[in-house]
C-alpha cells in the first residue's frame, strides 16, 4: 500500500466524518426551519390561498387591552404570533407584578388565534378557565393575565 | 424554565427516513474506519470488516426499529449521532487490540454494545412516558445513594487502579454508572417540587441573591456526598460529574447565579481541602500543574507518565493525524480506555478530534433542545439535567487528558471500552429519545365548540 494511497484514504476518512457532522447539521437545519427546496412550492399556493380566507368575517382583526393599567391599548393582528409578558422583547409588555417575563402567547392558526401559557407562575385565564394547554380564543371572550384582561375583536 | 419554546408548527415532521439514512451513513463511516485501519496496518481490508460492520449495522437497525414503533416522534438524530461514536469507539478498540494492547478486548465492547442496544430497547418499551420516573423521585434518590456506596462495602467492593469504583458480582461493574441516572432523575423530581422556594426566598446581598441557610440543606448534602465519594472510592471525576450536574439542575430550576457561585466555592473549597489533606487528590493536582517533571513523569504510582503519553499522542497526531492504523496509540497506558480520546487524536488528528467534539455537542444539543420543547416542568428539568451529564462528563474527561483541568478517571461516553458505562449511557439515551418523543408528539387539535370539557393528553 503506497504512502499517498493511504494519505488519500486519511483525507477521504475526515471529509466523511465532517460531511456526517454538516449532514447532521442539514436534519436540524430542516427540523427548524422546514424544507429548503422541495416543500417551496406547495407552501406558495397555500401562501396565496391564505389572503381571500384572512378578511373572512368573523375573523379577529384587533387585540384589544379592557382591563388593568393598559387599558384601551389596542395591537392590529397580523401573521405574527404575540407574546405577552414583563419581558421587554413582548410584544405586550405589561408592568404587573402578577405577570411572569413571558407569560402568555398568541399565535394564529389555521385561521383562529390560540392563546398559550408560557409556564407562567400566576396562570392565564380564558374567561374563568385556566389555561393549561394551547386554547383557541373565541371572539370577545376575555383573558386574563395577572390584572390585565385582553379580548379579541373584529 | 419559562422561555418561550420556539417555533411551534414545523416540530412536527417525524422524520424517519432522515434518521434511517444518516445512521446507514454512521455505519457506513464505522466500516470504513475498520477497513482502514486494516490497510494501515498491513495492507489490505480486514476480514472481519463486513462482519462488524453489518453486527453493528443489524443491532442499530434492531434499535431503530424498536425507536420507530415506541417512540415514533423522537429525535431523529440521537440514535445515528451515538452509533457514530460508538462505533468509532469499536474501531479504535480493535485497532489496540491488533497491536497487541493488553486490556483492549475489541469483541467485548461489541457484545456490551448489543447488550446497550437491549437496554435501549428495553427502556423504551417499558418507559412509556417519562413522567412515570417522577412518582419514583426518592426512590431514585435512595438507589442511587446506595449504588454509590456500593463499592465501599467489604466483599463486594473491588479496588483496581486505586480506585474503589467497582463490585464483583461474578464480573465487575461500576454502579457508579447507574447511580448517576438515578440522580439525575431525583434531582429532577426534587427540584421541580423545590425550585419555587429556592428561586424566590431569601434576600439581596450587593449583587447576588442569597438563599436562606434552611434551603442550603440539599445542596450541603449532595456536597457532602460528593466529597464522600472524592475521598472514600478515590474518584475524582464521579465526584466532580455528580456535584457539577446539581449545581447545574440548580441553575435550570431556579435561574439564580447564587447557587452556582455558591457551588463552585464549596467545590473549589472542598476540593483544595482535599487535596491538602489527601495524598491521592494531591498527586493528581501535581501530576496536573506540574506534569513535565522528570520525577513525576517517572513517579510509579499516580505520577504524569499517562498524561505526558496522551500529549505527545496528540502532538504526533497533529492536524490531520497520522491516519488509522498508522500511528502507536498503544504506548499510551488505558489507551483503551480512561485516554481513548488522545488514541483517536493521535490517528485523526485535531480535524478528526473535532467532528468528534462536534458530535457529542450535537447529541446535547438535542438533548437541550428537547429540554426547550418540553411541555412539563419535570421533563424539562430531566432532559436538562441528562444532557448536561453528557456534556459534563465529555469535558471532565477531555479536559483531563488534554491537560486543561487535573486528570480525573472518568469514561468518555460511549467511545471507552467498559460495559457499565455503555449500557447506563444507552439507557440515559433511551430516556433523552423518549422524552423527545413526547415533546415533540403534537398536541391533540382542540374541538371547536368543545365547551368546558377539556381534552387531557396522556
Amino acid at each position: 500500500m503506497s504512502e499517498l494511497t493511504l494519505l488519500l484514504i486519511r483525507l477521504a476518512f475526515l471529509a466523511a466524518l465532517w460531511f456526517f457532522v454538516i449532514a447532521a447539521v442539514g436534519v436540524i437545519r430542516t427540523d427548524l426551519f422546514g424544507p429548503r427546496t422541495a416543500p417551496a412550492p406547495p407552501r406558495k399556493p397555500a401562501k396565496a390561498a391564505k389572503p381571500p380566507s384572512r378578511p373572512k368575517k368573523g375573523d379577529p382583526r384587533q387585540l384589544i387591552v379592557t382591563g388593568g393599567p393598559l387599558q384601551g391599548t389596542i395591537i392590529n393582528l397580523s401573521e405574527t404570533p404575540i407574546t405577552i409578558g414583563r419581558a421587554n422583547d413582548a410584544t405586550l409588555v405589561l408592568s404587573d407584578d402578577y405577570a411572569s417575563s413571558r407569560h402568555a402567547r398568541l399565535f394564529p392558526q389555521d385561521g383562529q388565534w390560540i392563546v398559550e401559557d408560557l409556564g407562567s407562575t400566576n396562570g392565564t385565564y380564558l374567561e374563568r378557565s385556566k389555561v393549561t394547554r394551547p386554547t383557541p380564543v373565541p371572539l370577545g371572550v376575555p383573558i386574563r393575565i395577572g390584572k390585565t384582561v385582553i379580548e379579541l375583536r373584529k | 424554565m419559562s422561555a418561550a419554546d420556539g417555533a411551534p408548527v414545523p416540530m412536527t415532521a417525524k422524520r424517519r427516513g432522515a434518521q434511517l439514512a444518516m445512521l446507514g451513513f454512521a455505519v457506513l463511516i464505522v466500516m470504513g474506519a475498520y477497513a482502514s485501519v486494516g490497510l494501515g496496518l498491513d495492507g489490505k481490508i480486514p476480514s472481519g470488516t463486513l462482519t462488524y460492520g453489518l453486527g453493528l449495522g443489524a443491532v442499530m437497525l434492531a434499535a431503530y426499529l424498536v425507536l420507530a414503533k415506541f417512540a415514533p416522534w423522537a429525535d431523529p438524530l440521537l440514535l445515528p449521532l451515538v452509533t457514530l461514536v460508538n462505533g468509532l469507539g469499536l474501531v479504535m478498540i480493535y485497532r489496540l487490540e491488533q497491536a497487541d494492547m493488553k486490556g483492549a478486548n475489541a469483541t467485548s465492547q461489541l457484545m456490551w454494545t448489543a447488550l446497550g442496544v437491549v437496554m435501549f430497547s428495553a427502556t423504551l418499551i417499558v418507559l412509556k412516558d417519562q413522567r412515570t420516573l417522577q412518582r419514583l423521585t426518592y426512590t431514585a434518590g435512595f438507589v442511587g445513594v446506595v449504588l454509590l456506596v456500593l463499592p465501599l462495602l467489604p466483599f463486594i467492593g473491588t479496588e483496581i487502579n486505586g480506585s474503589r469504583i467497582w463490585i464483583n458480582v461474578g464480573f465487575s461493574i461500576q454502579p457508579g454508572e447507574f447511580a448517576k441516572l438515578a440522580l439525575v432523575v431525583f434531582f429532577a423530581g426534587y427540584l421541580v417540587t423545590k425550585r419555587d422556594v429556592l428561586a424566590l426566598a431569601g434576600r439581596r446581598l450587593l449583587f447576588i441573591d442569597l438563599p436562606r441557610a434552611r434551603d442550603l440543606g440539599p445542596v450541603l448534602i449532595t456536597w457532602a456526598l460528593s466529597i464522600a465519594v472524592l475521598v472514600g472510592e478515590k474518584d475524582l471525576g464521579t465526584s466532580l460529574l455528580l456535584f457539577g450536574t446539581f449545581i447545574a439542575m440548580l441553575y435550570i430550576a431556579t435561574q439564580r447565579t447564587s447557587w452556582v457561585l455558591i457551588g463552585i466555592l464549596l467545590f473549589v473549597g472542598g476540593a483544595i481541602l482535599a487535596g491538602q489533606i489527601f495524598s491521592h487528590v494531591e498527586a493528581r493536582f501535581d501530576g496536573w500543574l506540574h506534569a513535565e517533571s522528570d520525577e513525576l513523569y517517572n513517579r510509579e504510582l499516580g505520577g504524569s507518565y499517562q498524561l505526558m503519553q496522551g500529549l505527545f499522542s496528540l502532538g504526533s497526531g497533529g492536524i490531520l493525524g497520522t491516519g488509522l492504523g498508522q500511528g502507536h496509540p498503544n504506548i499510551i497506558p488505558f489507551a483503551f480506555s480512561d485516554f481513548i480520546f488522545d488514541a483517536v487524536g493521535e490517528e485523526l488528528g485535531l480535524t478528526g478530534l473535532m467532528a468528534i467534539l462536534m458530535v457529542y455537542a450535537l447529541i446535547v444539543q438535542r438533548g437541550l433542545r428537547t429540554a426547550l420543547a418540553a411541555r412539563d416542568p419535570f421533563s424539562k428539568l430531566l432532559a436538562g439535567g441528562v444532557s448536561f451529564i453528557l456534556a459534563w462528563q465529555v469535558f471532565i474527561i477531555v479536559g483531563g487528558v488534554t491537560r486543561l483541568i487535573p486528570l480525573t478517571g472518568l469514561v468518555t461516553p460511549f467511545m471507552s471500552a467498559g460495559g457499565s458505562a455503555l449500557l447506563a449511557n444507552w439507557i440515559l439515551i433511551a430516556v433523552l429519545v423518549r422524552m423527545s418523543d413526547g415533546a415533540r408528539r403534537p398536541p391533540p387539535q382542540a374541538i371547536q365548540d368543545e365547551g368546558l370539557t377539556q381534552v387531557m393528553q396522556r
